[in-house]
């Protein structure tokens, strides 16, 4: 699961991931043209919307292209940087910045492009974006306030509007479709060509199709945690689903027995509970872990089996199916749940006179069980919730 | 190839985008610039006249929030390979020239003057929006973060509405 620093990428080999993002980042901005003050300014004046048309592409692609990953379970979105939103330095900074391209040319990635082939405008550019910096340093005193005005966290846009993810991306993609056709009847006014702006051309249908699919794949990513939540609704289809389960009794030899050493409990009972009674072997989990990167670490342990507690066997079927659909697999659930556990194991009595072997046999391991495992929970200082080391990455300018 | 000959917008768009989603998934953040002008900014105070870096809020709050040694930084690699990229891309592309770029009616001077003033509203302004085209709107964009978004807006919103007052350098 991504993103795979520091873990699988080590801090010190991404900084030549780095190199190398930056390597193909500067050779895709140069190839498009990025690298002429005129033709990116162009977009202020209507004569060349080449900016527009790369940027905007680029966002939309990127932003689908992360719904995927969160979608498919292949990175985890806690551990991604979010810009942070400050909202008087975000809208001013960005006016401010605006003014800096019409009046410069460039925009800082930009001039280091141009810089590279040779224009002298980008280099000094480049170097009044350092006094820049460097005004704002010793500004920083009276521009603090303002830097640090109106802390909103790391929203994501589709919470601030109070949309979902997949209709506002759905929405971008087709506001972008709808402004490439719009401004290159802009440009073609402008520089007076009277061709229309969208012709049958094979070129022009296919690339308004491929706009299309990702219209519609925007839409049709929904939440993943919202629609494995939905498809565990109905209680009927959780009650059949074939689902792997591990009696009271199993469970019980299996946490007394000191050669055991594949089972893990992966318990979803509350966390009050959790900390007044906690099993052997067992981690603390929430339905958000099942969506984290260092908890997915935890169950997908290559010769572990999971057995999947909570207070009632209905939770744990959810679970169950959840962490089945996020692509977990040896999971198992108690049955019964834990209220049965603790009924017919911890709190065990005798429903009176054994009679056939088979009940006798029962009788004698129960009552061993309730005498042995409540020592085994004593000396169990739990591990609880797994514990989270990786933070979210430092990233911005 | 013909040095005017740029690749097709949508296309590049679209691996521009593929890059994002791919460093995104391996680093866990998005692209950036600005950043790069600030650490080596730091880093350059801070080797000219170590004592003002000790006694400055700003220095002092990086140093907190990027560690010791500010050129041992993701965007300031990531930006050295940009350079390395464009010029490879100008070497194939044969657009390799020593050139003052400016609009047909633009003085010389203007442009210098212009250029220069720029970069200096973007070192300021991209402080302030913590970001900028790049590491605020483009990568803001990627991971749908509203200030991201919000910033991207203010850019390209300020910039049309600014554009009126300097079309003569430009057009």
């Amino acid at each position: 699961m991504g993103p795979l620093v520091p873990d699988i990428v080590s801090t010190d080999l991404n900084f030549i991931v780095a190199l190398i993002i930056g390597v193909f980042f500067g050779f895709i901005l140069e190839q498009a043209g990025f690298s002429s003050s005129r033709k990116l300014v162009g977009l202020f004046y209507g004569y060349d919307f080449t900016v527009l048309r790369v940027f905007f592409t680029a966002g939309i692609v990127a932003m689908v292209g992360v719904m995927s990953l969160e979608y498919f379970g292949m990175i985890d979105m806690q551990l991604v940087y979010i810009n942070p939103t400050f909202l008087w330095s975000a809208l001013i900074g960005g006016l401010i910045m605006g003014l800096g391209f019409v009046v410069g040319g460039f925009c800082p990635g930009t001039s280091v492009c141009a810089a590279a082939i040779g224009k002298i405008d980008a280099m000094i550019f480049i170097g009044g974006s350092f006094l820049g910096v460097l005004f704002f340093a010793e500004g920083y005193p009276v521009l603090e306030r303002l830097y640090k005005a109106e802390y909103l966290g790391n929203p994501r846009i589709f919470e601030t509007l109070g949309t979902t993810q997949n209709i506002f991306a759905f929405l971008l993609v087709v506001v972008a479709l709808v402004a490439f056709w719009f401004v290159s009847m802009i440009e073609n006014k402008v520089n007076g060509i009277v061709r229309p702006a969208f012709r049958y051309s094979p070129y022009y249908v296919g690339l308004a199709l491929v706009g299309l699919a990702v219209a519609v794949s925007a839409f049709l990513i929904p939440d993943r945690k919202t629609a494995l939540l939905d498809s565990v609704r109905n209680e009927t289809p959780v009650w059949s689903a074939p689902l792997k389960k591990m009696s009271v009794d199993e469970l019980a030899f299996r946490l007394m027995d000191s050669d055991e050493k594949n089972l893990q409990v992966i318990d979803f009972r509350p966390r009050a509970e959790y900390d007044s009674l906690s099993l052997p072997k067992s981690t603390w989990f929430e339905l958000n872990n099942l969506f984290e990167k260092e908890p997915n670490q935890v169950l997908s342990l290559r010769h572990k089996i999971n057995v999947i507690v909570a207070d009632d066997e209905l939770t744990e079927r959810r679970m169950a199916l959840i962490a089945e659909k996020l692509g977990y697999r040896r999971l198992f659930i108690l049955e019964g749940g834990f209220s049965e556990f603790q009924q017919q194991i911890l709190d065990y009595r005798s429903p009176g006179k054994p009679v056939t072997r088979r009940e006798v046999d029962l009788a004698r391991f129960r009552s061993k069980a309730k005498s042995v495992l409540p020592v085994l929970i004593r000396e169990n200082k739990s591990a609880g919730p797994v514990e989270k080391k990786q933070k979210r990455v430092v990233g911005g300018c | 190839m013909k040095s005017e000959t740029y690749m097709n917008p949508y296309l590049a768009g679209v691996l521009l985008g593929v890059l994002l989603i791919v460093t995104i998934y391996i680093t866990g953040r998005g692209l950036g610039a600005s950043g790069a002008i600030k650490s080596t900014t730091v880093a350059t105070v801070q080797a000219v006249y170590p004592e003002h870096t000790d006694n400055t809020l700003f220095y002092k709050e990086y140093r907190q929030d990027h560690g010791e040694t500010p050129l041992m930084n993701w965007l300031v690699f990531e930006v050295v390979g940009v350079l390395i990229g464009a010029f490879l891309s100008g070497l194939i592309s044969d657009r390799l020239v020593f050139k003052l770029e400016q609009g047909p009616r633009s003085k010389t001077k203007i442009r210098i003057a212009g250029a220069l003033a720029g970069g200096i509203l973007w070192g300021v302004g991209s402080q302030l929006g913590r970001g900028c085209t790049s590491g605020a709107a483009l990568s803001g964009m990627a991971v749908m973060s509203t200030g991201g978004i919000l910033t991207m807006m203010a850019i390209f919103g300020g910039a049309y509405g600014f554009a009126y007052f300097f079309r003569r350098w430009w057009t």
